[in-house]
């Protein structure tokens, strides 16, 4: 059944993502509008597809892959539309939706067999760990996307030559501001998320911190957005610079989620999540 | 009844040709009465701007409405036909309204986009709506006409860039900085046109404005005229780290600012992003100043290159506006199929009632010890008769509005003698809603203003 729920949600998310690249590419009034109906439609679905996971397997839907990368989607939805009510930029649509669509199809493209969670872990800071780490993955993934349009219309400034994007782009002022914000959101959400899977890992194994792969990825970003922060507020890094800052971080953040998990061994791979 | 428009514009007449045959704006009243008065012109109204002078009529026999037209333009500004002739264009029926609704919407505007000749039509029509040369469908049509140019500027981004040096150096700006509220703008020199800019620029919200001059007190008055401040010209690099928007326009032969000094600027602003905006020829300010990360440094030619690209932005657009228009058009003409068959329906029905009528009066003369119900019994039978033969005839003339409907008027008004029957004006029986066709109400006259 919730697996049926997952394919209509991305079926759904599939028809905003060309409702919103159609808007941005031919700027057809209403479409966006139209989109963001669709998507928020798609997105009440995917709560109720995470509701029937819960009661399907009875514990949070963030243990194997494809429920991490399903709820992944479901956050970076989540913070699209928190952003999108202050900001209505049509294009932040077009590209934070194809962002989710893609987990979305990954999450798809993996098995989803109903997972038996190590009892070892059975603890509640477990989902509240997840939870805090995956809002802020969302919310990253949010800063990434800004940042890849002001590269792209701060590109198009200097080098004074203008496609039809540098229309539909906003100003660079706002596109920094977008990724300013993120990190004075995204940055404690990882800190809480760190500092309660440390409280996690003590309940699990006896340790706060034990240095596996998982745990050293997750340190490097935080510092790196540590140094964002610190760069913005005391020396007045901001547009180019920051914007590159906030990719990198997200591809270090996407390679801890992603490339620690499927490549290397530990605690924190999926198949030790499931107690196998 | 066909739409009509005869004229000429930028793209057909030099300015030389254009200025001989406008109307003033002050004596609309003489011209609209003359084109109103001419034989197959139904309503009219004169379209007079800087870039065309068109009129739009209707007319029964759009052929000889038009050349009617064509004559009048020649005759009225006494120009020889041999000379006015070649430049003047016409449209009738369906391209007439495209052509009207393009007018409109600005895509026939010699930048398009260009918001003033809406309004510059709506006045026109205001002429003609105040002395009465403008009846139901002229009326309708501009109305249409205004309805689609509000939908092209409201669906389509055709009026969104900016057309100009220095509104295109405001729009940098703000999407440099977004709103252009609390920035500070800094004038090197004091040149017309970083006068016109920084006029713009307080016009779009800029708080502060700052002015340099190697004259003082030059300086001194254009601050004033800004409520800004004036900062000697030696000490400009000083405040320099004050300004967002930096124009420059001195007559400086060499570069007054550099890639080391912006770069300065900037450590002192925290890197708060600047806009260069250098106006001068020569330049006033060192290209590489472009290259520090956070500053944006446009000269003239830069500026230039905006323009055109928005130009291009809007020739895009514009194929989207045309979009619209087609199905506007098909809407209108619909509207229009239905104006021929209404009226003729109601002179039919009306026409049929008269003699039943008559007939009915005089054989009742005749007869004699009629009671009442006999009376009405007749009524019903004559009316019945009437409506069974009548219907075919109406329904057919209903099917055939959007398509041959013109063929069917002309048969049934020549077959039936409608033409005039009625007694009423041409325009007369436009007005009745589909209500009226069923039910044998006289139709009110709605006709004001039209012949």
């Amino acid at each position: 059944m919730n697996i049926l729920l997952y394919k209509i949600t991305l079926l759904v998310y599939l028809a905003a993502t060309v409702l919103f690249l159609v808007d941005v590419i031919t700027r057809r009034v209403k479409l966006g509008t139209i989109a963001r109906w669709v998507l928020g439609g798609g997105f009440l679905l995917h709560c109720v597809t995470l509701g029937a996971r819960y009661f399907a397997t009875g514990h949070v839907p963030v243990v194997n892959l494809h429920e991490s990368l399903s709820f992944f989607a479901w956050a970076v939805i989540g913070i699209f539309f928190l952003f999108d009510f202050k900001y209505r930029l049509d294009i932040l649509g077009a590209f934070s939706c194809p962002l989710a669509l893609a987990l979305m199809i990954l999450g798809a493209a993996t098995t989803a067999p109903t997972p038996t969670v190590n009892p070892a872990l059975d603890s509640w800071w477990f989902p509240v760990h997840v939870a805090l780490a995956f809002l802020g993955y969302a919310v990253f993934a949010l800063s990434f996307v800004a940042a890849v349009m002001y590269l792209l219309q701060e590109r198009m400034l200097k080098s004074k030559s203008f496609s039809g994007l540098y229309y539909r782009l906003p100003s660079l002022e706002i596109l920094d501001n977008i990724n300013y914000r993120c990190l004075t959101i995204g940055f404690p959400l990882m800190t809480m998320g760190i500092i309660s899977g440390a409280v996690w890992a003590n309940s699990a194994w006896g340790g706060y911190w034990r240095w596996d792969p998982k745990e050293t990825w997750a340190l490097i970003t935080w510092f790196l957005y540590a140094a964002l922060l610190h760069g913005r507020l005391t020396i007045g890094w901001r547009g180019r610079r920051a914007a590159i800052f906030a990719i990198i971080g997200f591809l270090c953040l996407m390679f801890t989620f992603f490339g620690v998990n499927m490549m290397l061994s530990d605690l924190h791979s999926f198949n030790a999540l499931e107690g196998r | 009844m066909n739409i009509i428009v005869v004229g000429l514009s930028h793209h057909s007449a030099p300015v030389e040709i254009r200025e001989k045959v406008a109307f003033s704006p002050n004596d609309m009243q003489r011209p609209l009465r003359q084109v109103f008065d001419l034989p197959d012109i139904g309503e009219a109204m004169i379209v007079s701007t800087c870039n065309r002078v068109e009129i739009y009529a209707t007319s029964r026999d759009p052929d000889a409405g038009i050349a009617g037209l064509r004559r009048f333009m020649a005759d009225f500004h006494q120009l020889s036909q041999d000379d006015l002739q070649p430049h003047l264009y016409d449209y009738q029926g369906e391209e007439a309204i495209r052509h009207v609704f393009r007018v409109s919407a600005s895509l026939d505007s010699m930048v398009i986009g260009e918001p003033q000749i809406l309004g510059q039509i709506k006045t026109a029509y205001g002429y003609a709506a105040e002395f009465k040369t403008v009846g139901l469908i002229l009326n309708r049509f501009l109305h249409k006409a205004f309805s689609v140019a509000k939908r092209v500027r409201t669906e389509t981004n055709i009026a969104g860039n900016a057309v100009s040096v220095s509104f295109a150096a405001v729009e940098l700006a703000r999407k440099i900085f977004g709103s252009l509220d609390n920035k500070t703008v800094l004038l090197i020199g004091a040149g017309e046109m970083c006068e016109l800019a920084a006029k713009h620029f307080i016009n779009n919200g800029v708080g502060r404005v700052l002015v340099t001059n190697r004259t003082f007190s030059r300086a001194e008055r254009l601050a004033a005229e800004f409520a800004g401040r004036a900062i000697p010209f030696e000490e400009f690099p000083e405040h320099l780290h004050l300004a967002d928007i930096v124009l420059t326009s001195t007559g400086a032969p060499t570069c007054i600012l550099d890639r080391s000094r912006v770069e300065k600027v900037l450590k002192i602003r925290k890197n708060k992003p600047m806009f260069f905006i250098d106006i001068a020829v020569p330049r006033d300010i060192e290209p590489q100043v472009n290259g520090v990360p956070n500053v944006y440094l446009y000269d003239v030619d830069d500026l230039q290159g905006v323009v055109q690209a928005n130009l291009k932005e809007r020739h895009k657009e514009a194929k989207k506006a045309e979009e619209i228009i087609d199905l506007e058009i098909g809407q209108f003409h619909a509207w229009m199929g239905t104006l021929q068959v209404k009226p003729t329906i109601v002179s039919l029905r009306r026409r049929f009632e008269e003699i039943r009528r008559g007939e009915v009066e005089k054989t009742l003369r005749n007869l004699k010890h009629v009671d009442k119900k006999q009376e009405q019994a007749i009524e019903a039978l004559t009316s019945a008769i009437i409506n069974k033969i009548l219907h075919p005839a109406i329904s057919a003339l209903k099917e055939k509005q959007n398509g041959e409907g013109d063929n069917f008027v002309d048969a049934v008004r020549t077959l039936f003698a409608l033409e005039g029957t009625s007694g009423e004006t041409q325009f007369k029986p436009l007005a009745v809603d589909d209500d009226d066709l069923e039910t044998d109400q006289p139709t009110p006259d709605q006709s004001q203003g039209a012949k």
